[in-house]
């Protein structure tokens, strides 16, 4: 039995070597460059450069905006949208959710280039870079924001809205006392899962904001060519504020809806 | 049902549909102009099927399709034979094995894609390891493999442990009982980690573009390419893509409406 189970549990090494050589050991190698100058020699200079320069800062300024307005709007939008879906009686509402959900299957660039020439036919490419950045972005991650909304929006038993209203609150009472504290976590796991590629993903800025636009991603894009050790320190950073923000949101908990692992 | 409800209902239907209009609209744009004969989008034309021709002749265009498709299978398969292991390996541990596994795995699911493929072209230059079809598959592994762990473990969570006890009390070998008995039970989870993996190899393209060996491109990096380089690719190329887009959208909609017709009857056939 005890050989039994020994084979068992084994069945899991090759993934746990790969997790170690595929996943741990890069995020190794991104800290030690990130804290090493071009000498190999152990520098925070990285860190204080990254932080001192001031048309850095103001470019990460503005991706912040950008991410910051993507995600607010994405947000205003997915949530009607959730919350009519979810608490609609209707018996096929997965087949209208399905329908918010199969153009991410296309391939992401490609999307992204529907975009593209449904902005230049509008006569916007090239003309409004900010603007269309941001149209792209919350058309490629509306899904990822409706997604968690809907999930945590069905769960809320419908009791507690006959109960609301048995108590003589209004919709809008309930709503704000019932509907949204209880949405919260979806709010939140939405939140994380449109912020970050807001900040991140430069092809939908790149392809739409005419090049002019620039987010932190890219920056790490131009310091692989040029510069490893600060390029490590933005991943790093970057890397950081993911945590951060997961581990806040309970993000590491096991049961969680992933980009619609569980659809 | 009074007039206040039946108006307010309107006007939930006709949010959802603008939404939906929005969303389908580019799309929908590039089907239409995908079979008019012209190279931009907006000038008249009339019916011609030269962007489709253009896509199937286009030698460069059908070894693209043809790397990504390839790509995604092997990519795909690797990262479901993996992950179905390892969330097998995961849940016959220890609980602590079990969860500092999980939380690793979580890594490249929560990671910015930018992160994870700088991490990983850095640890492959660093290490001497030159790009090659090799570092290109482990990187869509690294993105595919987790989500595999994660479609396979519910459905290990509801598993009835007792079956397997009782097949290698009747005197199965604990290979046999694994495959005969545990294997069947997750089969549904390990088949929509694949689809998962499929999606995700299928739809990358930062990791692609950081550990692939030069001269290799997918459709995301051709089309990448050509519409922000615009250097050497003419017109009719970028056109070509309209048709591409419109066959996979069709594909997408045909697999999706038969997924859910099967799902229904099988639905059925559970209920009779």
């Amino acid at each position: 039995m005890t050989r039994l189970r020994f084979t068992r549990k084994s069945l899991g090494i090759p993934y746990a070597v790969f997790l170690l050589f595929f996943v741990i050991l890069p995020m190794l190698v991104i800290v030690f460059y990130a804290f090493t100058d071009k000498q190999m020699h152990v520098s925070f200079g990285n860190f204080i450069q990254f932080f001192s320069d001031p048309t850095k800062l103001s470019t990460i300024v503005y991706s912040l905006v950008i991410a910051l307005i993507t995600t607010a709007v994405c947000l205003l939008i997915a949530y009607p949208v959730a919350y009519i879906l979810a608490r609609s009686k209707m018996k096929r509402k997965f087949v209208i959710l399905l329908l918010f959900v199969t153009p991410m299957w296309i391939n992401f660039v490609l999307r992204v280039n529907a975009i593209r020439e449904l902005l230049n036919w509008m006569g916007l490419l090239g003309e409004a870079n900010y603007f269309n950045t941001i149209f792209g972005m919350v058309y490629d991650f509306l899904p990822f924001m409706i997604l968690p909304l809907y999930t945590t929006l069905l769960k809320i038993d419908e009791s507690l809205f006959e109960a609301s209203a048995d108590l003589g609150a209004g919709g809008f009472t309930t709503f704000t006392r019932i509907t949204l504290p209880l949405s919260m976590p979806g709010v939140a796991s939405g939140i994380t899962m449109v912020f970050l590629p807001s900040m991140t993903n430069y092809v939908v800025s790149d392809m739409l904001g005419n090049s002019k636009v620039t987010i932190i991603g890219k920056f790490i894009y131009e310091y692989f060519g040029t510069n490893w050790h600060m390029g490590s320190m933005v991943a790093l950073i970057l890397l950081v504020v993911v945590f951060l923000s997961t581990w806040l949101t309970g993000g590491f908990r096991e049961d969680e809806t992933v980009r619609g692992a569980n659809l | 049902m009074n007039r206040k409800t039946l108006a307010f209902n309107c006007m939930k239907a006709a949010f959802i549909g603008i939404v939906l209009l929005l969303l389908y609209a580019p799309i929908l744009l590039l089907a239409v102009y995908s079979f008019i004969g012209t190279d931009v989008i907006g000038t008249g034309g009339s019916f011609s099927l030269e962007h489709y021709a253009k896509l199937f002749t286009d030698e460069q265009v059908l070894t693209m399709i043809g790397n990504t498709v390839g790509l995604a299978f092997a990519a795909a398969a690797l990262s479901t034979v993996l992950g179905t292991l390892g969330a097998l390996g995961m849940y016959y541990s220890k609980r602590r094995v079990r969860a500092a596994m999980g939380a690793v795995s979580r890594i490249p699911i929560i990671n910015a894609e930018i992160v994870t493929a700088l991490s990983l072209a850095i640890m492959f230059v660093a290490f001497g390891l030159p790009k090659s079809y090799f570092t290109l598959l482990m990187g869509h592994m690294v993105i595919c493999t987790p989500f595999v762990v994660l479609s396979v473990m519910p459905k290990l969570k509801q598993m009835d442990n007792s079956l397997y006890e009782a097949a290698l009390d009747l005197g199965a070998s604990p290979a046999a009982a694994l495959f005969k008995v545990v294997l069947p039970q997750i089969i549904p989870g390990i088949i929509s980690g694949f689809m998962l993996a499929i999606t995700l190899s299928l739809d990358d393209y930062i990791v692609t573009v950081y550990t692939r060996p030069s001269g290799f491109d997918t459709i995301s990096t051709y089309v990448f390419n050509a519409t922000i380089r615009g250097n050497a690719h003419t017109a009719e190329t970028l056109s070509s893509f309209w048709a591409l887009t419109t066959i996979i959208f069709v594909i997408i909609l045909l697999v999706v409406i038969t997924a859910n017709l099967a799902g229904r009857k099988q639905k059925k056939e559970v209920r009779a």
